[in-house]
């Protein structure tokens, strides 16, 4: 059996000490070792971004770091969100709000993506926004709304009015017709 | 009926469990003792399998098992036919359905040769090098027409044929009505392979409970029933001794429809024979090599019009690649044929198809199903007699639109649910109008000059579409209201991100007059409710959409009936608000859904002949045909001719889907769809070598569009409710992604007027398109940009 090296996460305010492969990576770690299945793999191969997580504040593609590589580190996944489902973390909201998730799978990665570009960039421009989010994929959604739930956030993180309508709205002719 | 809820824009119930990650996906299920599964799987799209030596894989420690056809003994057969034939006269097809392990011949790349259990993915991987296969390499089939010559290689040799299908439909008599033509156009059209690609790869994991003689298994289906059903019967249990739970599933787009993967018959059938938990999740490589795919097929196509441009007939005979197996029978071709007429009065028909077996993996439906490639020949058609007449290709489909007053439409051919090809409703001039209105039609050639005069080539491009959705046979629903006051609901569907927990809710909220977020729906668990199909051909919210009303209004007559009698009042005094029941003209008189659910179970006395405790009941819907769906697309891209790069500067989708439960998540599926339907257009194709072997099979070769590549789609709806339903609904899961290859090609040869060339192949790619440029002579370029036949 290839030998195993301890090493020592936080991970969410916790911590944890484990004895791990070397060769096992922080994806599988995360969702196999510590049960935090909420970080998605979805390529392995680092594009897809679906298993994106912070490293020291970082976000970083899970699947490509090694868990022996996070030894000493402090981590957060998209758990570490929201206190529960009823209090969700303002960007959680906003994706809510602007129908920024179909299937979900993504999300995570996405989020967690976006957690600290928001941090750093407290108004950013929809171009920048697309830029930031355009090394994560996403099937369902075709990212308009992705884009929209982000900049709802920034609106709302600046006082703004909230509204998810507010956000470029599509204005939708809607017709009826008797048949 | 909008209402209060149905109609309405409201955010989703199933939202924050997929925010904070607590929402359930296969791969997330984790059991005590679980071991994990690996495949061999094969390098040669086509050999003889002549054996497989797995003693050294069996001495690795932490490898339990390892099987290999032999190994299967009985269990061993070839999968079920999951759509038989439809009854067609003269039809031909031969069936050849895909095996759980290869036993002596290998028909694709990736088809599965052996499995091996081991305590852990990353042992299980390690074995597979220790595992030999002796493999006599064959030559392969990869072209479509080259199968059906007299010199190759046979894939089924107990066929004796790589053909797997010939099928001629036909109305009218198409050669007569050509002798009248004022104008034919013909062509060969090809249209190519794309991947699904779910973020989330497929997954199954199972676990047999001996004491309680149960099977649970956990699989990322789109048909939850019939997969428990057909296990069930292979695992000689019996159905209620099969629990299949389809949780969170991240994205199906079609392929995650299937009876049955070779996976899905193995992993639980070694959770039995083990004693243990099992699981096995597909890799991204994996899901290039080992999930269905879909689109490949070759048109040649003729359009006879008349001197207006009215369509006197179409004649299209093309070859479908079906791939190494067939088990999905004749939906997408037959899907292909029909969807072809699209919106217009086509008099004559003739169409004609072969289905062909190549070395390349199996096709099954992908979102569109065959869809895409009969607008794309249509389409393109009509773009081409339009351009021999002088047309606009607005004015072209203005004149051979189906009219409002020819409905139901009968097009007297067979669609894919074997039901006769009737759309029954459609309003499609009004849809073109509006998406002309939308795009800047008739401002456009001044745009154009605009922009050529800053060396910047537009082009305008405008298609039609309908979509055949909303199939039966059938959905239930049960519909409960809990003592707590809240109201389940129950399907047998699945879902994959649509938004059924919400969509669902709204209609039943509607019905019971009761908060949306007070409904719980469940989809995808087969101990929840015991019927059903499964979702595919945009049928989820139309059929199990109108189960879920079905159930509710009984419900609601329920409450009716038992609050009259709680508050002794007349049933026409009762009226429901808020989740209570309460008497009209005495509103203070009231008592909650929840108490009354409550009342509707005593201890003594709930049932008197006739009666059912509690406020509960379970409603089907079968539709005798589909609802067609319809609508228009419309785009300006900007192309540069040297590096032939393209982009969608607008995209307007102006469609129909009837009835509109939820606008928000309409304009999601119609938003995703046409994402899906640019890289279909644009970005992704999988490339076969003449071998057989896909040169792509990764995110990092195989491009997925990403936010930089899709625009904001405007949009428009349009509401010609269906017939066929009470709610009037159509679905909507497929409409963005149908036609975008069509409009696309007619955008790029209207921002490329001035070089002779012409788009009639998908996917594209800026390498393909600047193949096609530099071979391309030009055109004495117009002096005039933007003052093509355009009204």
């Amino acid at each position: 059996m290839p030998s195993s090296v301890p090493i020592s996460v936080t991970v969410n305010g916790s911590s944890y000490d484990r004895e791990v492969e070397a060769r096992l990576l922080l994806s599988d770690f995360l969702r196999g070792e510590l049960g935090l299945t909420g970080t998605h793999v979805g390529c392995e191969h680092g594009v897809c971004g679906a298993c994106t997580v912070l490293m020291d504040g970082q976000a970083v593609r899970s699947c490509l770091v090694f868990a022996v590589q996070a030894d000493g580190a402090e981590l957060q996944t998209v758990e570490s969100l929201a206190a529960s489902e009823d209090q969700l973390h303002p960007l959680q909201t906003a994706f809510r709000d602007a129908h920024g998730l179909q299937c979900g799978f993504c999300t995570p990665g996405i989020l967690m993506t976006m957690v600290p570009f928001l941090e750093q960039n407290p108004h950013p421009t929809e171009d920048e926004v697309r830029l930031a989010i355009s090394g994560n994929l996403c099937r369902c959604t075709g990212y308009a709304n992705i884009v929209r739930a982000v900049m709802l956030a920034a609106e709302r993180a600046r006082g703004g009015p909230g509204d998810a309508q507010s956000i470029e709205p599509r204005g939708v002719p809607h017709s009826q017709e008797a048949h | 009926m909008s209402g209060r809820y149905v109609g309405q824009s409201v955010s989703r119930n199933e939202d924050a469990r997929l925010l904070t990650g607590h929402a359930l996906f296969v791969d997330d299920v984790r059991l005590d003792g679980m071991l994990h599964v690996a495949f061999v799987r094969s390098d040669h799209a086509h050999a003889i399998l002549n054996s497989v030596d797995v003693s050294a894989a069996l001495e690795r420690p932490g490898v339990v098992a390892v099987y290999t056809a032999a190994d299967l003994g009985d269990y061993w057969r070839p999968g079920p036919l999951l759509v038989p034939p439809p009854p067609i006269e003269g039809i031909v097809f031969n069936q050849a359905t895909q095996v759980p392990l290869a036993k002596d011949r290998l028909r694709h790349a990736g088809e599965p040769i052996a499995m091996v259990v081991a305590e852990s993915r990353y042992i299980a991987e390690d074995a597979l090098a220790d595992i030999f296969v002796d493999a006599e390499p064959l030559d392969a089939v990869a072209d479509l027409e080259a199968a059906l010559g007299p010199d190759a290689p046979i894939i089924h040799p107990q066929l004796g044929t790589n053909l797997a299908a010939h099928v001629v439909q036909r109305h009218g008599d198409y050669e007569a009505a050509k002798q009248g033509a004022a104008v034919v156009v013909s062509r060969r059209f090809h249209y190519d392979r794309g991947a699904s690609a779910p973020i989330e790869n497929r997954a199954v994991a199972a676990r047999w409970d001996a004491q309680a003689q149960e099977m649970t298994i956990w699989d990322t289906t789109q048909a939850p029933i019939p997969i428990r059903n057909g296990l069930a019967s292979m695992l000689g249990l019996m159905q209620s001794q099969v629990r299949v739970v389809a949780p969170f599933v991240g994205g199906g787009f079609g392929p995650k429809i299937m009876m049955f993967y070779p996976e899905e018959v193995l992993v639980p059938w070694v959770a039995m024979k083990l004693g243990r938990p099992v699981k096995w999740t597909e890799d991204r490589q994996e899901n290039f090599y080992a999930t269905t795919q879909e689109r490949g097929q070759v048109h040649d196509a003729e359009m006879a019009v008349d001197a207006d441009g009215r369509i006197l007939g179409v004649r299209d005979s093309f070859f479908h690649d079906t791939g190494a197996y067939d088990p999905y029978g004749l939906t997408v071709p037959i899907n292909s044929q029909c969807t072809l007429l699209g919106p217009y009065d086509v008099p004559n028909y003739e169409a004609e198809f072969r289905a062909v077996f190549t070395n390349r993996i199996t096709v099954t439906p992908v979102r569109g199903a065959g869809r895409q490639h009969g607008v794309f020949v249509m389409e393109r058609l009509l773009d081409l007699a339009a351009r021999e007449l002088g047309l606009s290709a607005a004015e072209i489909r203005r004149r051979n639109y189906i009219v409002q007053d020819d409905f139901p439409h009968d097009h007297k051919i067979l669609f894919q649910d074997f039901q006769p090809l009737v759309y029954d409703s459609g309003n499609y001039r009004p849809a073109l109008e509006s998406a002309l209105e939308l795009i800047g039609w008739d401002a456009f050639p001044a745009e154009k000059a605009a922009a050529a005069a800053e060396g910047r080539r537009l082009g305008i491009g405008v298609v039609s579409y309908v979509e055949g959705t909303g199939i039966g046979p059938y959905e239930g629903a049960r519909v409960t209201v809990e003592p707590n006051g809240r109201v389940r609901v129950a399907t047998g569907l699945g879902t994959q991100g649509q938004g059924h927990y919400t969509a669902f809710a709204q209609i039943v909220a509607e019905a019971l007059d009761v908060d949306v977020a007070s409904v719980n729906v469940v989809t995808g668990d087969t101990r929840e409710f015991n019927w059903g199909t499964g979702t595919f051909a945009s049928r989820g919210a139309v059929v199990a959409g109108s189960a879920c009303h079905a159930a509710a209004m009984k419900v609601r007559e329920k409450v009716i009936e038992v609050s009259a009698r709680v508050l002794n009042v007349n049933e026409g005094e009762i009226e429901l608000s808020n989740g209570t029941a309460r008497v009209r003209s005495a509103p203070e008189r009231s008592i909650t859904l929840g108490d009354l659910a409550m009342r509707a179970n005593p201890l003594r006395g709930a049932v008197a002949p006739g009666t059912e405790p509690g406020l509960e009941c379970t409603a089907y819907f079968g539709p005798d045909r589909g609802s067609t769906a319809s609508g228009v697309h419309a785009v300006v891209v900007e192309v540069d001719a040297e590096t032939a790069m393209a982009k969608f500067l607008r995209y307007v989708v102006v469609h129909d889907c009837g009835k509109l439960i939820n606008p928000m998540l309409v304009e999601g599926q119609v938003q995703g769809g046409v994402a899906q339907g640019i890289g279909n257009a644009w970005f992704e194709k999988l490339v076969y070598d003449d071998n057989g072997q896909l040169m792509n099979a990764s995110f990092a070769d195989y491009l997925l569009p990403t936010s930089m590549d899709v625009p904001d789609v405007i949009m428009a709806h349009r509401e010609t409710p269906a017939p066929m339903n009470t709610l009037g609904l159509k679905g909507v899961g497929e409409a963005g992604c149908i036609p975008t290859g069509a409009v696309f090609a007619q955008a790029l040869e209207d921002a490329l007027s001035d070089y002779d060339f012409e788009v009639t192949e998908i996917p594209l790619s800026p390498n393909q398109l600047f193949e096609l440029l530099r071979k391309a002579p030009r055109r004495a370029a117009n002096p005039n940009p933007g003052t093509e036949a355009h009204a």
